[in-house]
């Protein structure tokens, strides 16, 4: 029972390393601010999911698990606002995402007629 | 009154959670600190309808569990896209936000940033503004199904509050 927790939380632990670098990658990768944005929500949401999640298995049911589980749960809330803050900034600085609004429709509509 | 009796309660066992050392002179330590929390809150006048989570009853940790769940949907599009970059298919759209309350609205607005794949960039009132990493995320946003889930927290409040 107790090998299957570490074997089980190991798994968790290792899952999210991975979703870290592939992350990181996006973050390097990705053409403009925007969409480095996205990958940085990698990070943000999975990688800190799985990695609580696997030291909880860990902790077992205890005071231990009620601290991990509140910091999940403000990191889930404050990263967003983060997140925005960050987007709010770049467009008050006036950097345009690529891909704006009319090309955006454009390309749906183009999309709808073919095949997608 | 009662917002501060849910506020204590809240906070008590927020304290009971993290401490773990439950002695007299700790008890006592914490006791005074919630008071003094619950007193300042009082007196700053952001003790009310929208700053308290009781309300939402049942219907909130149905919602975490969903939401958990597309996050981790979205996770691995945005993944398979940071591994093959020309997946990429980024757009700026407007999606209208059909929820009364500011809690609604917050809402929304932050669980559409919280999904890898889609950033709210601007909150009008009645629509926001969204930028999408690809069609897939931007296609699960213009369904609306978050909009609904989020209607559905909305009419499981208690008490139908202030608007925004």
């Amino acid at each position: 029972m107790a090998e299957l927790l570490d074997v089980l939380s190991g798994i968790l632990l290792l899952a999210g390393g991975a979703f870290a670098i592939i992350g990181g990658i996006g973050l390097v990768r990705f053409p403009d601010f925007y969409t480095r944005l996205h990958a940085g929500g990698i990070t943000d949401t999975l990688t800190a999911l799985l990695i609580v999640g696997g030291l909880v298995l860990q902790s077992g049911f205890s005071l231990l698990t009620v601290k991990l589980l509140l910091i999940l749960l403000f990191l889930l809330f404050t990263t967003p606002t983060a997140t925005h803050a960050l987007a709010r900034a770049a467009m008050a600085d006036g950097l345009e995402p690529e891909g704006d609004a009319d090309r955006a429709a454009e390309r749906r509509d183009g999309a709808e007629s073919s095949n997608t | 009154m009662r917002y501060a009796a849910s506020l204590t309660t809240i906070l008590v066992l927020l304290w009971l959670g993290i401490s773990g050392v439950y002695k007299p002179l700790i008890l006592g330590l914490g006791v005074a600190s919630i008071a003094l929390v619950v007193w300042i809150s009082r007196r700053m006048d952001v003790v009310g309808v929208e700053h308290n989570p009781a309300l939402y009853s049942w219907r909130l940790p149905l919602y975490w569990g969903w939401l958990l769940w597309q996050i981790i949907v979205a996770n691995l599009q945005v993944a398979a896209c940071a591994l093959q970059p020309s997946r990429l298919r980024p757009s700026v759209v407007r999606v209208p936000v059909p929820h009364k309350t500011a809690v609604g609205k917050v809402t929304y607005a932050n669980s559409v940033t919280l999904t890898p794949g889609t950033v709210t960039l601007l909150l009008n009132p009645g629509e926001m503004t969204v930028h999408a990493l690809h069609p897939a995320s931007r296609e699960d946003l213009e369904s609306g199904a978050m909009a609904q889930r989020i209607l559905w927290l909305e009419a499981g409040r208690s008490d139908s509050g202030a608007d925004a």
